[in-house]
């Protein structure tokens, strides 16, 4: 807890039958940080939070998480250590209900026969309820989540996370698709969610950033192109070059 | 509300609620009491053994239903199962009393005809009756287990998961017919007459042999449903579904396959024991591809999201298939084909899937003309689909339309 570092990414590198995916990537995420990660297409942005996720393996560098080493690690574990990942489309269970999803994700019950004997506890209920309000979701708890609107299904994997109270939440491209009122609903709710916790998110919408960015972080070709306040990035010369410029 | 807190919970909701415990309960009432009514023994024996088969696709509901995963090697299991169960009835059948003219008396005839001179070591435990019994879920168990880890770990699935199981059933067929001194061969193990002194070719015997196998089926159908409506059981859909977020929400996805495919093989075995029992014989016919394919039909005629359905599916498709092939032998291979296709395009949720869309509504509104008196009172036929039993299909022309018209 004495250090700002929660995540400490170092000389990362995957190659993929030699083509450099991430390259010699270093970055670090203090706690309570909302962190963007911008860049072109294939500048290795979904690859990073892959590789933070363990969903693919690194082949250099090291990721620290609380000082714990996460590259040799399975990906529930990394899950355990309180790592969330939000994928880029919305990966919900469809034939299940919006109570049905966050109750599965709450971190209980997490074994075969856990599972098996789980008893659906007030706290669990609570929890679920109060994980629904945050994320406007309230008074559909009992609705199948594939009838939801693609909004509500980025919101409802969001909470998904949230229930489970991870200390660095990952979100690739959490407004893409989304409408101006459910990108603003959006921002609001990561100003909530990132008061206790560190958020990295990739994102595409230059307003959206602004918005919500501590710091920026600009990928390029897998390598670290600039790093900084948002002002200060985008008046950096190579990053209007190669990203921002047109 | 689905969220309600836990005090309220009965406990019939662990079983899927009071519709699915009546519809077990009718089922019970079918088998345990209408059949043996209706049935001369010769006839019930014959259901008896369209039971067995029930287990096996009450355990394919389970694995591939909500698993999403396709085994085509159920028979193995059944095999190890209905084997493990011969082998104990075999060497009780070949005492040395019985088998003083052979040329080393005291071993099952086959191995004699083989000159084999003593007793191989596996076949040791089955002169213990409470070691076969753990036996006939510890041997299938295991390997389901061995099967289920060399693959799920590897995450070998979906297609590849379905060729491997089908070859390891034709592996599985080759070694028995190949090791002819040590399993009986292609003739299997056969000439069993008596369960610990008893002998279970009287009628009496067969009767008592097909209530014990009907209480079993029904025992696994409400194991089934408790698996099913546990947490465990919401994981199996959601991993079909979304098998990368359950992985990413802290589950260890492979041992949740495992488990489920465990299950699936250790009821596939209980009913190949059963199968044993009442007919009396145990060959390699019953575990290989065939046969193994036939078990899959059986479960999607049925319906391959309801235990229900499956029962009742493999308990028709069989009845069919007996009185079928009687009449035109050749025909009824075409037909089970025919029948497996029909399924798969015209009613992929079979017949549990017909019926909560055709039967439930003509009772509720047979239940609104004549009062409220109507569903206390439902007909015999398999109920309806679980609630989770819904066309993905659809719902997802749903959802996408309902996000096209947020986002314009």
């Amino acid at each position: 807890m004495n250090t700002p570092i929660l995540l400490a990414v170092e000389d990362l590198t995957v190659s993929f039958d030699g083509f450099k995916a991430v390259d010699g990537l270093s970055l670090y995420v203090e706690r309570n940080e909302v962190r963007v990660v911008i860049g072109p297409n294939g500048a290795g942005k979904t690859t990073l939070l892959d590789l933070i996720c363990g969903k693919t393996r690194a082949t250099g560098g090291s990721i620290k998480f609380k000082d714990i080493e996460l590259t040799k690690l399975a990906e529930n574990q990394i899950v355990h250590r309180g790592v969330g990942r939000k994928f880029q489309t919305p990966s919900i269970y469809e034939n299940l209900t919006v109570a049905q999803n966050l109750e599965l994700s709450y971190p209980a019950g997490r074994t075969v026969f856990g599972s098996l004997f789980f008893r659906r506890t007030r706290a669990v209920t609570e929890r679920v309820r109060d994980i629904a309000r945050q994320i406007y979701l309230d008074e559909d708890l009992d609705k199948s989540a594939g009838l939801l609107s693609h909004g509500q299904k980025q919101w409802l994997e969001i909470g998904m996370l949230l229930i489970q109270d991870p200390e660095l939440l990952m979100l690739d491209e959490p407004v893409a698709g989304m409408s101006v009122v459910e990108r603003e609903r959006t921002a609001e709710l990561l100003k909530t969610i990132s008061q206790n916790r560190s958020v990295l998110v990739i994102e595409h919408d230059m307003d959206f950033v602004k918005d919500i960015a501590h710091k920026v972080t600009v990928l390029h070709q897998g390598k670290l192109l600039a790093e900084g306040k948002m002002e200060d990035v985008q008046k950096n010369e190579r990053v209007i070059e190669v990203y921002l410029g047109h | 509300m689905s969220t309600q807190p836990a005090v309220k919970a009965s406990w019939m909701d662990k079983f899927g609620g009071r519709g699915k415990l009546i519809q077990i309960l009718i089922i019970g009432v079918l088998i345990l009491g209408v059949l043996p009514m209706v049935a001369d023994i010769f006839r019930l024996n014959l259901y008896g053994k369209y039971l067995t088969y029930a287990f096996v696709a009450a355990g394919l509901v389970l694995c591939w239903g909500y698993g999403g995963i396709l085994s085509l090697g159920q028979g193995i299991f059944f095999g190890l199962g209905g084997y493990c169960m011969a082998m104990f009835l075999k060497l009780e059948a070949s005492s040395p009393e019985n088998t003083a003219i052979q040329s080393t008396p005291g071993i099952p005839d086959f191995m004699d005809w083989n000159q084999l001179t003593e007793l191989p070591w596996f076949w040791q435990p089955f002169h213990s009756f409470t070691a076969t019994l753990l036996l006939i879920v510890a041997v299938p168990a295991l390997f389901a287990f061995l099967i289920g880890f060399a693959m799920f770990k590897r995450r070998v699935g979906g297609v590849y998961f379905a060729i491997i199981t089908q070859a390891i059933a034709s592996i599985m067929t080759i070694l028995i017919i190949g090791q002819q001194g040590y399993t009986g061969g292609i003739n299997g193990i056969t000439d069993l007459r008596t369960l610990m002194g008893w002998s279970i070719q009287t009628d009496f015997a067969k009767y008592v042999l097909y209530f014990a196998c009907c209480g079993g089926l029904i025992l696994c159908l409400l194991v089934g449903q408790f698996i099913l409506n546990s947490r465990y059981g919401q994981l199996l859909i959601a991993m079909r579904d979304q098998e990368d977020r359950v992985r990413f929400s802290g589950y260890d996805v492979a041992n949740i396959k495992i488990f489920v495919f465990v299950v699936a093989s250790v009821f596939s075995a209980i009913g190949g024991a059963f199968f044993t029992l009442q007919v009396g014989f145990m060959s390699p016919s019953f575990v290989g591809t065939v046969a193994s394919i036939e078990m899959v039909i059986f479960c999607a005629v049925g319906g391959r999201l309801s235990l229900i359905g499956a029962a009742y599916g493999a308990f028709l498709v069989n009845l069919a298939k007996s009185s079928l092939s009687e009449s035109f032998p050749q025909l009824w291979v075409v037909a089970m084909g025919a029948l497996f296709i029909a399924v798969v395009m015209l009613f992929p949720r079979g017949l549990a899937g017909l019926v909560s869309d055709y039967a439930a509504p003509l009772r509720e509104r047979l239940a609104s003309r004549f009062g409220r008196k109507a569903p206390s009172n439902p007909e015999p036929v398999p109920a309806p689909a679980a609630p989770e039993t819904r066309q993905p299909a659809t719902r997802k022309d749903v959802a996408v339309g309902s996000a096209q018209e947020t986002h314009g």
